[in-house]
């Protein structure tokens, strides 16, 4: 198997305001969201972060973008360090989370343009590859819809495939699934299973047990911003369901579930 | 890859001209409302300082002479009719001007004519006769008569007595060349105009498209493209230049076009055509500097501001300053001679403009004003792609 993703001790702190303090009822200035954290990934396969909302799963996948920069540790990515250079980085990932959001003003014939161009992609790769992924989406009906005027569904389908316009070899999601309707959801984990077909490695962060037992080749389980374990995903679950073996981990480390 | 500066700009202009309404409100409107408004306050000011052309004046008049009667029913194109107040004392025609049922009151004294002739200001212990004219001020047509009738009195008592004249012959004794008295002219007024119409042509923009799009989350999309944050920050200030350039032309064109009725005969011989191409071209750039560095100041202060309405607050003060600044072009002394003025953002602007208008330029100094501006422009850019970059300031 060939090593595409190595992360070593990535390390992510932040302060906490006065007002966040008071709403925790915390006193410590200083929150660690990931703790020296490591995995590897390989190629041509679906990495699944599991873990609850708050272990820091957002924040890794945030930084492994090079949205933010971790502390200290680093990770390469197909031969690209996010601490050395994060531009080299932005144009081998796809990255996809609620966050980034579309303008609304525009078409989704037309943010695909502008984005290849941002990425350098050539106008004859371009408009193949245009062709090719609205057709998958279905995204020809709307194409010259305006952004605003589209469905939360369509919506994420747009920004799933602008992700794409430069057509990465490493695709990260955050929380693929979040917030859409069933048919939807299933369009998008059916594509994450084709690009996996296609030799692309994915990344993605849920705290969905079904979705990583269906489309997960190795699981990395997060609790408290600290990697428990990462194996595959037949091993991880020992013989239990993913849900059973997760709260079993869970009470490990943490203790009884409140 | 320069060409993602270029995509930025297209992105940006798309975005705005795309929109018709935004372009509306933003470019055609501000110089149309300028008109429109300039217009209807010019031509209702002048209707309400002079009366109507056919207006016949209502007059009282006690002991009339004859040779001052025949002077008022001689004023060109005015008719008075002095109306016969037997009967009525003198309270009676005082009341019938404070109603505004007639417009003057003359109380002459009787044998006024042959009185001044007799009189000597330099021997005389008496005072001088004296002539009494009620009026009502909050009247025009009874404060236009009221004139009228003082200067009628002037010219009849300066006829008797004529020692000297002055500036009496038909000749232009006023030696100021037209370029000179309009170069004053729109040396006070303009740069201080364009300044103002300037930054808030660059404020309806500049916060929308800087602090907007971090409020609506659509620059991290744009933040994780391999696109340099450096090629982001210029061509934001690029663009949201051009649109401001375009819409502080429409104001300013706005105001120059209704210059005219705004200003009556005030601005009799006021022509914008006594300034040359270069004049033209030098205050083009001055103008396009000094609004990159207002874009930049903007850029900046939107990009730490969290939300559209954050950026306008913090714009505030700025706008204050400009203004502030501006309205140095209307103190005289004209422009400042040493290069280090022109080293100053805003100030150097103003000046070098009103420099040009006033034909008294020193060009090193315009050159100091456009290189300290495009200086400060780079050091805003370099400031705004720092703050792209900052993870705390982009989403916090």
């Amino acid at each position: 198997m060939e090593e595409i993703i190595r992360v070593e001790g990535l390390k992510k702190t932040f302060t906490l305001s006065a007002k966040q303090q008071k709403i925790e009822h915390t006193k410590e200035k200083v929150r660690t969201a990931v703790d020296n954290l490591s995995f590897t990934a390989y190629k041509g396969e679906v990495f699944g972060l599991l873990g609850p909302n708050g272990a820091g799963k957002t924040t890794t996948l945030r930084m492994l973008a090079t949205l933010i920069r971790p502390d200290s540790g680093d990770a390469v990515l197909d031969g690209s360090s996010i601490v050395q250079t994060p531009e080299e980085v932005r144009g081998k990932i796809g990255f996809l989370t609620s966050e980034l959001k579309l303008e609304g003003f525009f078409t989704p014939n037309y943010l695909f343009d502008f984005f290849s161009e941002l990425h350098g992609v050539e106008r004859g790769v371009r408009d193949a590859r245009k062709r090719q992924l609205f057709e998958r989406f279905g995204i020809e009906k709307f194409a010259e819809v305006k952004i605003a005027d589209l469905s939360t569904g369509m919506k994420q389908k747009v920004s799933l495939v602008i992700s794409l316009v430069h057509d990465p070899q490493i695709v990260i999601f955050d929380e693929p699934t979040n917030g859409l309707d069933v048919l939807t959801a299933k369009v998008v984990t059916d594509f994450l299973l084709e690009l996996k077909a296609e030799g692309k490695t994915v990344i993605v962060s849920t705290h969905i047990f079904s979705l990583i037992e269906k489309i997960c080749d190795r699981v990395g389980v997060i609790i408290k911003g600290k990697m428990i374990v990462c194996d595959d995903l037949e091993r991880v679950k020992a013989g239990m369901s993913l849900e059973d073996r997760f709260f079993e981990i869970y009470k490990e480390t943490v203790g009884d579930v409140e | 890859m320069k060409s993602n500066l270029i995509t930025i700009i297209k992105k940006e202009l798309a975005r705005f001209f795309g929109d018709k309404r935004m372009a509306f409100t933003t470019i055609l409107m501000p110089g149309l409302m300028i008109y429109i408004l300039y217009n209807f306050m010019g031509s209702s000011l002048m209707s309400q300082f002079t009366a109507d052309e056919d207006y016949e004046y209502q007059v009282y008049a006690d002991n009339l002479p004859d040779s001052i009667e025949q002077s008022i029913k001689a004023m060109d194109g005015v008719k008075v009719n002095v109306m016969d107040g037997t009967g009525m004392g003198e309270a009676d025609k005082k009341a019938a001007i404070a109603d505004k049922e007639a417009d003057l009151y003359a109380v002459f004294p009787a044998g006024f004519e042959a009185d001044v002739l007799t009189y000597d200001s330099m021997t005389s212990t008496d005072p001088a006769p004296q002539v009494e004219l009620y009026y009502n001020s909050s009247s025009t047509e009874s404060s236009e008569l009221y004139q009228m009738m003082i200067s009628v009195l002037d010219y009849y008592e300066s006829a008797m007595a004529n020692r000297f004249d002055v500036n009496a012959k038909e000749e232009a004794y006023d030696l100021a060349t037209n370029e000179d008295s309009s170069g004053r002219f729109f040396a006070m007024m303009v740069p201080m105009l364009l300044m103002i119409f300037l930054f808030s042509g660059c404020m309806a923009v500049a916060p929308e498209a800087i602090a907007g799009e971090k409020e609506r989350g659509t620059i991290a999309t744009l933040l994780v493209t391999p696109m340099k944050r450096s090629h982001l920050a210029l061509g934001k200030i690029i663009s949201l230049s051009v649109i401001g350039v375009l819409s502080g032309a429409s104001s300013f064109i706005g105001t120059m076009l209704s210059l005219p009725t705004l200003m009556g005969a005030g601005s009799d011989g006021m022509d914008m055509s006594v300034y040359g191409v270069n004049d033209y071209a030098l205050l083009l750039v001055v103008i396009l500097t000094t609004v990159l560095v207002m874009v930049g100041a903007m850029a900046v202060l939107s990009a730490l501001a969290k939300s559209v309405k954050e950026a306008s607050t913090m714009v505030m003060p700025l706008m204050i300053v400009v203004m502030v600044v501006a309205l140095t072009s209307m103190m005289g002394g004209g422009a400042p001679e040493a290069s280090y003025w022109y080293m100053i953002p805003f100030y150097n602007s103003v000046q070098s403009m009103n420099g040009i208008f006033l034909f008294d330029y020193n060009i090193t100094n315009i050159v100091v004003t456009l290189v300290s501006n495009l200086a400060y422009t780079l050091l805003l850019t370099g400031l705004l792609t720092k703050l792209f970059g900052s993870e705390k300031i982009m989403y916090s």
